[in-house]
């Protein structure tokens, strides 16, 4: 390879069929060669994009409208996707063709006009079948939308094939199942697939597949001195990645692309990166199937494009729209039962634009303003899920502009830059909602979270379940007395959190022993470094409903009113007592404490590969279903009645405005919770300001100051109850409404009836 | 010292520049007929607070402050009905350079001592109506003393944003209102004048204390005669906001 020149033409392989449809191809192009740096010797896409970006400080006024042709493409995806809907949410389905890289031929939406092309299945919106996560589940999937699968594969499945699902339950003991049964943890990963990896799809651009082939192979050689378990089992793996990154190639072929070789154009650039990404999606159906942060790397190609005179910004602007199109057609099959719980059909391609460099530069380019741009080309929408990574040092004009497209869309999130960047660096990207990982350097093992507000009630009931009477913790004596004792309870509580987090994390483990053997990530993994940081990512939901209550045992005077098995399954509260929200640290240091003291709890249990332990406060729209598991609670909630999502305050408890609201919450110690802390915020335009310019500087103020406290999510609504009551009596009337709940956004009529009801009772800031 | 508050708005967006924080205090003496916070008219319905207490809640929100530009409004209620307490509230702020904003209707301006007023940054003065007859019918008190007020307050150059309430058949004669804008044009410290058109969202809060709403069957202003309002507003090159 020549040093000076990035684009290597892959010579050594001789050109089978017409490589790109593209021109220039990348012999003859006159464009200007990258800076040269540590990235051309070693694998390493932070180096080129430090070495060759350049921020970009102006405001929105470049940016270009959709092209005629994009508007043509999109209406026809408009009209799948009302297709789509109306069929009940899922157009069609493949129950024959077991889904991996190059299971499928080349599918096309309308190839004449497509600038960016590849889909998961050989049809736009056909759901790939992918049953190594879970068989079982793969077969209910289809049957709820009246499909059946083939007998062949029914015949693998069942008398050759393991899967995941099947290994976990294999393994799982009855304490496991007892307390999964109960609802005290939800949303285990056992029978699909894990998601919250993050390929650094990039490296297909920038490497070429040939590349990157050498150097895993190279990785491989290095692994030659000790064969333990640890090293064969890796070993293995990188056997596995390499055989993905061919089948990567194979599959760019049958498009017309040769992925062997570097990208040598904006073109190439983004669609390299859209094709590695598509092989991800086409081989896992991961609970979130994130993008990672590719703005800047691409703006790289688009600015010496743009300098060469070779691309114009239309032209620029058509291929994010166009890639993004393709994002937001990423589909899986999915149970109705999982849909409970992460509703709305999402996938969170979460994409994340902005931040610092570690050089104080900002993260800023003019392709970060075209993905945000892409909410008015073609309209609001869930996905892809952008991310804005704020620092109090983004330029103003971005600032600005971020918040006009909060305003106008409710389809951002922000995450808080300043508070993640001494962890994680400057190239690590957001895997989900609020889930921050290194980009191609680390994964996370996902998995559920933990019913904290059910714990309360089994330490109160020496750990029998207060809706079933079963024993499900093991058992000790439950509180005999009248009335609740806020010392006692807390000691019972503080034992019960031990037994929880051992059973939890010894969930998890199993979950990804199995899906490290039977659904292993070939291709994301192909494109991250040997050495990984693994974290093992739990998660605590009710942090707010227990803090509330255990605020009440604490302040006020709880009675205990026990039914006829002598369980406590009511309670009558007398008095005031702070709630969370308020700004109030008599009930906010509880819940700083509940997320410590958990999270030091699963600190000290033994996790799988060594894995890090972290924890989340995030629910997505799973605090449903939680509350609907759990029974009365001593704050007064009553037995069903949804939890707030995240860590969000409860549904109208916090009354002192928003700014009191933002406090409690930016309390939760970012140290006790590196897998992110999700708050969701919503509030009427009139309460943002009197004016556009002033809304836009408040929501700007706004911002700065709760991640200047140290608040590390916020989704932001900005829209008026009303609009949401007439959306759910009307949705015909509102097809692009989308919503932020915790940690993604949803199209407003993809939610339950339930979910859409919990959305509309929750607070909005309204100001005085 | 401590003062009797109604409740505080941390996030407020809407009186005064920036993010602020609002704290509604106890008492009025006016009783505008179509007042939205009639419960805050009882001087002694409130929580009681001291200023130290209420600085240090104030403090964790500076980052918010100095982020929008916002700050503190004192609010209510009638606020200069607790003066002192202001005075001391405001002049904590000030040392923590927390921008401080008065929300009155100025009747009780000659409560407010040049102390006071030397660590206000802002009043927002609420005046109902320009004729003195139609003033006492809407809020059952006198003009006079709400013109002193924006009077000395233009000799001590202290910035006025004036409010006014635009309520159909009770204060939209035209001529009033142009003398109004006259007026306020000529007092050269009136930086904006917001128009507020009525609402009835503090309809069901009247029925809740049992008191009678008398304005039940007016409506809020047409768009029309709002533009027109803030027109003769505008002409007299005020900023309208």
């Amino acid at each position: 390879m020549t040093p000076e020149v990035a684009p290597t033409p892959g010579e050594t392989e001789p050109r089978k069929i017409p490589l790109s449809v593209f021109e220039p191809s990348p012999a003859n192009q006159s464009i200007p060669p990258f800076k040269t740096a540590k990235w051309q010797r070693q694998i390493n896409v932070r180096d080129f994009i430090q070495t060759n970006y350049e921020p970009y400080f102006g405001d929105e006024a470049f940016l270009s409208p959709a092209t005629l042709r994009t508007e043509k493409l999109l209406r026809q995806v408009q009209d799948l996707m009302k297709q789509e809907s109306d069929k009940g949410g899922t157009l069609d389905m493949d129950t024959d063709i077991i889904s991996n890289i190059t299971a499928h031929s080349p599918g096309y939406i309308d190839a004449s006009l497509e600038q960016i092309v590849g889909l998961q299945t050989d049809r736009p919106l056909k759901r790939a079948l992918m049953p190594f996560g879970g068989y079982r589940v793969a077969v209910d999937c289809l049957k709820a939308y009246g499909y059946e699968i083939s007998p062949r594969v029914k015949e693998i499945f069942t008398k050759y094939r393991k899967t995941h699902n099947e290994g976990v339950f294999d393994v799982y003991s009855d304490a496991i199942k007892k307390a999964r049964k109960a609802g005290i943890v939800t949303g285990l990963p056992d029978g699909y697939g894990r998601g919250r990896i993050i390929g650094d799809y990039r490296r297909v651009a920038l490497y070429g597949t040939t590349r990157l082939m050498e150097d895993k192979k190279e990785q491989f050689r290095q692994l030659d001195g000790t064969i333990n378990e640890e090293t064969i089992r890796l070993r293995e793996e990188i056997a596995e990645q390499i055989k993905a990154l061919k089948e990567l190639e194979t599959m760019g072929l049958s498009y017309g692309f040769d992925v062997s070789r570097p990208a040598a154009n904006a073109r190439e650039a983004t669609q390299w990166t859209y094709l590695g990404y598509l092989a991800a999606v086409k081989e896992q159906n991961g609970a979130a199937m994130s993008l990672g942060r590719i703005s800047n790397f691409l703006d790289i190609y688009f600015e010496r494009d743009l300098n060469a005179g070779i691309l114009t910004e239309p032209e620029a602007q058509e291929l994010i729209d166009h890639l993004v199109i393709k994002l937001r057609m990423v589909r899986f099959a999915r149970t109705p039962e999982y849909n409970e719980l992460f509703s709305g059909d999402p996938t969170w391609v979460t994409e994340c634009l902005g931040g610092i460099g570690e050089d104080g530069r900002p993260l800023v380019t003019r392709t970060t303003f075209r993905f945000l741009h892409t909410l008015s080309n073609l309209a609001p929408a869930p996905e892809p899920n952008l991310t804005v990574l704020w620092s109090e040092r983004l330029p103003e004009a971005f600032k600005k502009y971020c918040a006009k497209m909060s305003i106008a869309t409710s389809s951002i999130q922000y995450e808080n830059d300043d508070l993640m960047r001494p962890y994680w660096g400057d190239d690590y990207g957001i895997a989900c909602c609020v889930s921050a990982m290194r980009i191609g350097k680390q994964m996370q093992f996902f998995g559920a979270r933990a019913n904290l507000a059910k714990t309360l009630l089994y330490a109160i009931n020496g750990g029998r379940d207060e809706v079933s009477g079963e024993q499900v913790a093991p058992p000790f004596a439950p509180v005999t007395g009248d009335v609740l004792d806020y010392n006692d309870v807390m000691k019972r509580l503080d034992t019960m959190l031990d037994w929880f987090a051992g059973a939890y994390m010894d969930a998890l483990n199993i979950i990804h022993y199995m899906h490290d053997k039977y659904c292993y990530e070939r291709i994301e993994m192909a494109l991250h470094d040997r050495d990984i940081l693994r974290t093992m990512a739990c998660g605590v939901a009710g942090v707010s409903v227990t803090a509330d209550s255990l605020s009440a045992i604490r302040y006020a005077k709880v009675h205990v009113i026990r039914d006829e098995r002598g369980l406590a399954v009511d309670f009558r509260t007398d008095g005031n007592f702070p709630k969370f929200g308020n700004n109030d640290d008599r009930v906010d240091d509880i819940a700083v404490w509940l997320v410590e003291n958990f999270m030091n709890k699963l600190r000290n249990k033994p996790s799988y590969r060594k894995a890090v332990p972290t924890q989340s406060v995030l629910t997505i729209t799973s605090n449903v279903v939680y509350g609907k598991k759990t029974g009365n609670t001593p704050d007064g909630r009553k037995a069903g009645e949804p939890f707030a999502p995240g860590a969000n305050p409860m549904h109208g408890r916090d009354k002192k405005g928003a700014l009191a609201s933002l406090c409690s919450v930016a309390k939760l110690p970012y140290e006790h919770s590196l897998d992110g802390i999700s708050n969701t915020f919503s509030i009427v335009p009139e309460a943002l300001g009197k004016c556009a310019d002033s809304r836009v500087d408040n929501l700007v103020g706004m911002l700065d100051g709760y991640f200047a406290k140290k608040g590390h999510h916020l989704n932001v609504n900005v829209f008026n109850r009303e609009t949401l009551v007439d959306a759910m009596e009307h949705p015909e009337k509102y097809p692009q409404l989308t919503v932020r709940v915790s940690g993604y956004a949803v199209n407003f009529n993809k939610l339950t009836r339930e979910q859409q009801h919990d959305v509309v009772s929750r607070t909005f800031h309204e100001g005085m | 010292m401590q003062g009797i508050i109604h409740s505080i708005e941390t996030g407020g967006t809407v009186d005064g520049p920036g993010i602020r924080f609002v704290l509604f205090l106890a008492g009025c003496p006016l009783r505008c007929l179509y007042c939205h916070n009639p419960d805050t008219h009882d001087p002694n319905r409130g929580e009681k607070k001291t200023v130290g207490d209420l600085l240090e809640e104030i403090a964790c929100y500076k980052d918010f402050f100095t982020r929008s530009h916002g700050g503190v409004t004192a609010s209510g209620g009638e606020p200069l009905m607790q003066a002192e307490f202001v005075t001391a509230l405001f002049r904590g702020c000030k040392n923590m350079g927390i921008h401080t904003s008065l929300d009155t209707s100025g009747y009780l301006g000659a409560k407010a001592t040049d102390e006071l007023l030397s660590v206000t940054d802002l009043v927002l003065l609420d005046i109902k109506s320009f004729d003195p007859e139609n003033y006492r019918k809407v809020t059952g008190v006198m003009l006079q003393p709400t013109l002193d007020y924006a009077e000395r307050l233009a000799r001590m150059k202290i910035p006025i944003w004036a409010r006014f309430v635009l309520v159909p058949g009770l204060t939209d004669d035209f001529a009033m209102i142009e003398r109004m804008a006259d007026y306020l044009a000529k007092l050269g410290n009136v930086e904006r004048v917001e128009v507020l058109p009525f609402h009835k969202m503090g309809e069901p809060k009247w029925k809740a204390l049992g008191l009678t709403y008398a304005l039940k069957d007016t409506l809020p202003p047409s768009a029309e005669v709002f533009e027109k309002v803030k027109g003769i507003f505008a002409i007299q090159g005020l900023a309208v906001g």
